[in-house]
C-alpha cells in the first residue's frame, strides 16, 4: 500500500470505526438484556434479579464509556479527515447524524447517569423506565447512524446541485426509509444482540464452572440464551434480506461477495468455497450449489444476477455517460446564472452517472481529457477486492449460523433439561465470548470495503473525498489514536476482567449458602476437566 | 414536498443561525461546567474523599451534557455543511487535541474510582484536568482565530483547501488575540464550574471552589473586555461588498467580500446588540459577587448568562459571516451561503422543534432527581463513582 492521503485516512477510519464498534454491539444489547433483567425484578420482586441488573448493569457501564468516547471519534471524523465528503453530501448525511443526537444520545446519555446513580433516588418503576429508556436511547442511535451508512450505499432521495456543487436532499422519507438501511438497522441492532448474549452466557457459564455465584448465572444464562436463540436468528434473516436488497442497489457488491465473474444462466449457484483470483477474473476450485444464488439474490428462477465483468463493461458506460454530465457542469460552474437552458438540460440527463466521471480524477485532473485507456482502468476500479470480501462474507455467516446452534442448545438446556449443562458446554461457552466481535467487525467489512471505491455508492469516489492535509497530519494523528486507543483498550479490558472476577458484590451470602449446599458435587468436578460428564449443577 | 417552502431559505437560514448559537450555549453551560470542574479538581479537592466529592456532583450528569458537544458536531455537519467541512480540517491538529482530551475524560470519570491504587486515581484526576483545561482554552482560541480569520480556500469545485504546514495548523493558531480569547473561554468556564461546585458541595471544597470562581471571574471580565478593545482596534473586519442573495445557493464563491474596517461596526449598524456584551459583564459581576456572598442557585444563573452573553456577543458581532479567510476573502463562509439546501433545513427544524424541548423536559428532570449537595457519605456509599 502506497502512503498516501487517501489511503491513510481511510486506514485511520477504518482503524477508529471498527475500535467502536467493539463496544457499540455490547452497548445495543446488554442495555436491552438489563434493562429486560430489571423488568423481572419489579414484577418477582426477588433480590436475585435486582443482583443481576445491577451486576451486568456495572459490565456494561464500564463498556457504555469507550463506546460514547470513541464515538466522538467517529462524529467529528468525517470534517477532520474527509472534508469534500463532508461537503459534497453534507446535506443528506448530516441530517441522520444530527437527528441521532436529539433523538437517542441525549436519550441514553442523559437517563446512563440516573441509572448508576439514581438507585436511591428513584422509585423501583421509576427506575426501570430509566434503564429503558438508556436501552431505547441506544438501539434509535443505530438506527440513524444506519440510515445515514445506508444512505452511502444506495443514495436515494438526493440529486446533485450545480449551483452548490454538491448533493442536496430531495425526499427525507425515500432516504429515511430507504430499504437498505432498514434491513441493515435491524440485522445490526439484532448482531448487538446476540453479542450480549453470548457475552452474558459466556461470563456465566464461567462462574458456573467455578461454582460461583450461581443463581445469578443460570438465570443469566436462561434469559441470555433465548434472547440469543431470536436476535440470531433475526441476524441471519435480516442478513438475507440485506442480500436481496443488495441484489438490485449494489450488484457489483454482491457480485464481488460471490465471485461471480461471469452472468451466468438464472437462477444462479451459490459458491460455497473456491479462490476468487482478481488477476485471471476467475474463482478456483468453486463448489457450487445449484439455484442458491438465484434464490437468495432475486427471490426468483428467472431474473439474472449480473456478473462483473459485464458490471465492468456498465460502468464504462456510466463513465462517458458522466463525462457528458461534467462537461455541462464545466459550463454551470463558469456562466453560473447566465447558462444557457439546454446546457442546465443536458446536465439534468446525465448527471445521474456524474460520479462516474469522477473516478477519472485518480488518473487526470480533467475528466474530459481522459484517454480510452484511462476510462477503461476507471471501469476496471469498480471492482473491489474480491478474495478478501469473498471470504469475510463466508467466515460472518459461518459465525452466524453457529451462534443460533449454541443459542438453540443453551436455551434448550435452560428450559428443558433443568440446566444441567455439562461442562464441556459451559466450557464452549466461554471459549466462544469474542467470536460475535468477529462476525460483527467482518460484517462492517463486508459492507463498507465492499462499497469500493466510492465512499457514496456511484456518486462519490473515495480518492475524491479526502480532506487537504498532509501525509504528516494524518501520521500525527494516525500514531495519537493508535496510543491513546491502546492504552484505552488495556484499561478497559482489565477494568472488565476486574469486576467479572470481583463478581457480584453483593450476593456473597447467597454464593455462600449454595456452595455449602452443594460442596460434595462441585468437589467431585474438581479435578475432571472440561469433558467430564458430571454437569455442574 | 413543497412543504418546507412554508418558510423561507433566507428565515430558515438565520433561525439555523440562532440554534447554531443556542446549541453552542448549551454546550457551554452544561458540559461547561463540567469542564470547569475538571480543571479545578485537583486544586479543590485535596484529599481522596474531597476529589470523589467533587466528581460525584458531575459524575450522573456529564454524559448527558456531553450530547450538546456531539450534537453540536453534528447540526453543524447537517445546517452548515461547508463549515463543518472547512473548519474541523482546517483546525486539524487542534481538532485532534480537543478529541483526545474529550476522550480521556468520559474514561476519567468512569474509571477513576474504579481502583483503590493511589497512583491510578493521580493519573485519572490529571487526565481530567486536562481533559477539562484544554478543551476550555483551545475552544477560545479557534473562536478568536474565527474572528482574525482563517487561512482557506475553495476551490471551483468548493474543495476547502488549507495555507501552511502542519505545523502551522496548531502553532499557527496561537496569535496573540486568539490567546487573549482563548484566556477568556477558560477563566468564564472555570468561574462556572466553581459556581456549580458552590451549589453542589460543602465544607472545604465548596470554600476553595468560591475563592477560585472570584478570582477566574476577575480574569474571565479583564481579557473579556481587552478582546474588546483588541478588536475594536487591532483586528480588520470583514463585509460583503456584493449584493446579498439571502436566498441563493449555497456556493460561497457567489459573493464578493472585502476586508477591511473592523468587527465593531457591527455595533452602529445594530446599536441593539449591545446587550449581548453587557451581558456578559453583568453577569460576571453578579457571578462574583454571589460567589463572595455564599449565594448558591442565582450564582450560577448569572454565570449561565455571562456565558450566553459572550458566546452571543461573538455572533451577533461577526453577522453574517460564520467563518471569514484572510486568503481569499471570497471564500469567507456566510449565513447566506454556507447553509443545507431549503430543504434539508426545514427537515432538521422540525426535528429541533420535536426534541429540543423533550431533551429539556427530560433533561430538567434528570436535574430534579439529583438535586442536594454531594456530601462525603455520598460517595463512601456504593452508587457513586
Amino acid at each position: 500500500m502506497e502512503i498516501d492521503v487517501v489511503e491513510l485516512s481511510r486506514l485511520q477510519f477504518a482503524m477508529t470505526a471498527m475500535y467502536h464498534f467493539l463496544f457499540v454491539p455490547l452497548t445495543l444489547g446488554l442495555s436491552v438484556l438489563v434493562a429486560i433483567m430489571e423488568t423481572v425484578y419489579v414484577m418477582t420482586n426477588r433480590p436475585v434479579w435486582r443482583q443481576m441488573t445491577k451486576f451486568w448493569g456495572t459490565l456494561f457501564g464500564i463498556n457504555f464509556v469507550l463506546g460514547v468516547a470513541t464515538g466522538i471519534t467517529m462524529e467529528f471524523q468525517f470534517g477532520m479527515n474527509w472534508s469534500y465528503y463532508s461537503h459534497y453530501v453534507g446535506d443528506i448525511f448530516g441530517a441522520p447524524l444530527a437527528i441521532e443526537g436529539l433523538m437517542a444520545f441525549f436519550l441514553e446519555a442523559t437517563f446512563v447517569g440516573l441509572f448508576f446513580f439514581g438507585w436511591d433516588k428513584l422509585s423501583k418503576r421509576a427506575h426501570m423506565v430509566v434503564t429503558w429508556m438508556v436501552a431505547i436511547g441506544s438501539n434509535f442511535s443505530a438506527l440513524w447512524i444506519l440510515i445515514a451508512n445506508g444512505w452511502m450505499q444506495n443514495p436515494v432521495g438526493s440529486q446533485f446541485n450545480p449551483d452548490s456543487m454538491r448533493m442536496e436532499m430531495t425526499s427525507f422519507f425515500e432516504v429515511m426509509f430507504n430499504e437498505v438501511a432498514q434491513a441493515k438497522f435491524v440485522h445490526t441492532v439484532s448482531a448487538g444482540y446476540v453479542t450480549a448474549a453470548v457475552f452474558v452466557l459466556g461470563v456465566s457459564a464461567w462462574y458456573l464452572l467455578k461454582g460461583r455465584h450461581v443463581e445469578l448465572a443460570r438465570r443469566s444464562i436462561a434469559v441470555a440464551a433465548t434472547f440469543g436463540l431470536a436476535s440470531a436468528l433475526s441476524v441471519v434473516v435480516l442478513g438475507d434480506e440485506s442480500g436481496y436488497s443488495a441484489s438490485h442497489t449494489q450488484k457489483m457488491k454482491l457480485a464481488a461477495i460471490e465471485g461471480m465473474w461471469e452472468t451466468h444462466d438464472a437462477p444462479a449457484s451459490f459458491t460455497l468455497v473456491g479462490f476468487p483470483d482478481k488477476e485471471a477474473r476467475e474463482t478456483h476450485y468453486a463448489l457450487e450449489i445449484p439455484w442458491v444464488m438465484g434464490l437468495i439474490g432475486t427471490r426468483s428462477l428467472t431474473q439474472q444476477i449480473p456478473g462483473i465483468n459485464d458490471l465492468v463493461d456498465q460502468a464504462e458506460e456510466k463513465i462517458r455517460n458522466g463525462l457528458i454530465a461534467y462537461d455541462a457542469l464545466m459550463t454551470i460552474r463558469t456562466e453560473r446564472a447566465s447558462t444557457p437552458d439546454e446546457v442546465r438540460a443536458t446536465f439534468e440527463a446525465h448527471s445521474e452517472d456524474l460520479g462516474f466521471a469522477l473516478l477519472l480524477k485518480r488518473y487526470v485532473d480533467d475528466p474530459r481529457t481522459a484517454t480510452e485507456e484511462q476510462i477503461k482502468t476507471a471501469a476496471a476500479d469498480t471492482i473491489p477486492g474480491v478474495a478478501s470480501l469473498f471470504w469475510a462474507f463466508r467466515l460472518m455467516v459461518g459465525l452466524g449460523f453457529s451462534f443460533i446452534a449454541v443459542m438453540a442448545y443453551f436455551a434448550f438446556m435452560a428450559s428443558f433439561r433443568g440446566m444441567r449443562f455439562p461442562r464441556w458446554a459451559l466450557w464452549l461457552g466461554v471459549i466462544i465470548i469474542p467470536t460475535p466481535w468477529l462476525a460483527a467487525e467482518l460484517g462492517w467489512f463486508v459492507a463498507e470495503f465492499g462499497r469500493q471505491p466510492w465512499t457514496v455508492d456511484g456518486v462519490l469516489p473515495t480518492a475524491l473525498s479526502v480532506s487537504h492535509l498532509s501525509v504528516a497530519d494524518l501520521l500525527i494523528t494516525l500514531a495519537g489514536f493508535v496510543t491513546l486507543y491502546t492504552v484505552l483498550f488495556i484499561i478497559e479490558m482489565g477494568l472488565m476482567l476486574k469486576y467479572i472476577r470481583k463478581g457480584p458484590y453483593e450476593d456473597v451470602e447467597e454464593t455462600e449458602t449454595w456452595m455449602a449446599r452443594h460442596e460434595d458435587r462441585l468437589r467431585a468436578n474438581d479435578d475432571k476437566g472440561p469433558f467430564a460428564p458430571e454437569p455442574a449443577e | 414536498m413543497i412543504l418546507f417552502e412554508l418558510i423561507d431559505f433566507d428565515i430558515l437560514r438565520v433561525m439555523w443561525w440562532v440554534l447554531l448559537g443556542v446549541l453552542l450555549i448549551g454546550f457551554a453551560v452544561t458540559d461547561g461546567f463540567d469542564m470547569g470542574v475538571g480543571a479545578l479538581l485537583p486544586f479543590v479537592g485535596k484529599t481522596d474523599v474531597e476529589r470523589r466529592m467533587v466528581l460525584n456532583t458531575v459524575g450522573p450528569v456529564w454524559e448527558g451534557n456531553q450530547v450538546w458537544f456531539i450534537l453540536g458536531g453534528g447540526a453543524i455537519f447537517a445546517a452548515w455543511p461547508p463549515l463543518y467541512a472547512v473548519s474541523f480540517s482546517g483546525f486539524y491538529l487542534a481538532m485532534f487535541a480537543v478529541l483526545a482530551a474529550l476522550i480521556l475524560r468520559p474514561v476519567g470519570f468512569t474509571y477513576r474510582s474504579k481502583r483503590d491504587s493511589q497512583s491510578w486515581r493521580n493519573g485519572w484526576d490529571w487526565a481530567l484536568f486536562v481533559g477539562g483545561a484544554a478543551p476550555a482554552l483551545l475552544f477560545g482560541v479557534a473562536v478568536g482565530n474565527v474572528l482574525l480569520g482563517v487561512p482557506f480556500y475553495l476551490t471551483e469545485d468548493l474543495m476547502p483547501m488549507y495555507d501552511g504546514n502542519f505545523f502551522m495548523k496548531f502553532i499557527g493558531l496561537l496569535r496573540p488575540f486568539a490567546i487573549v480569547s482563548g484566556v477568556v473561554s477558560l477563566s468564564m468556564l472555570l468561574m462556572h464550574g466553581a459556581a456549580w461546585l458552590t451549589l453542589k458541595t460543602e465544607g472545604p471544597v465548596q470554600m476553595r471552589a468560591r475563592t477560585i470562581g472570584t478570582y477566574a471571574g476577575i480574569v474571565a471580565a479583564l481579557a473579556y473586555a481587552l478582546a474588546g478593545v483588541w478588536l475594536a482596534f487591532g483586528v480588520d473586519g470583514f463585509r460583503i461588498v456584493s449584493d446579498v442573495a439571502a436566498n441563493g445557493p449555497s456556493n460561497p464563491l457567489y459573493s464578493e467580500v472585502a476586508r477591511g474596517g473592523s468587527w465593531i461596526e457591527a455595533y452602529s449598524i445594530r446599536p441593539w446588540i449591545v446587550i449581548a456584551p453587557i451581558m456578559g459583564f453583568v453577569g460576571i459581576a453578579m457571578a462574583v459577587l454571589g460567589l463572595r456572598a455564599g449565594r448558591e442557585v442565582s450564582t450560577l444563573l448569572w454565570s449561565k448568562l455571562a456565558i450566553t452573553g459572550i458566546i452571543s456577543s461573538v455572533g451577533l458581532t461577526m453577522f453574517p459571516f460564520i467563518l471569514p479567510s484572510i486568503v481569499d476573502p471570497n471564500s469567507s463562509l456566510t449565513v447566506w451561503d454556507s447553509s443545507s439546501s431549503h430543504q434539508t433545513l426545514f427537515v432538521m427544524l422540525v426535528a429541533a422543534v420535536i426534541f429540543v424541548p423533550l431533551i429539556l423536559a427530560y433533561t430538567a428532570w434528570v436535574y430534579k432527581v439529583l438535586w442536594g449537595k454531594v456530601t462525603e457519605d455520598d460517595v463512601t456509599s456504593g452508587h457513586s463513582y
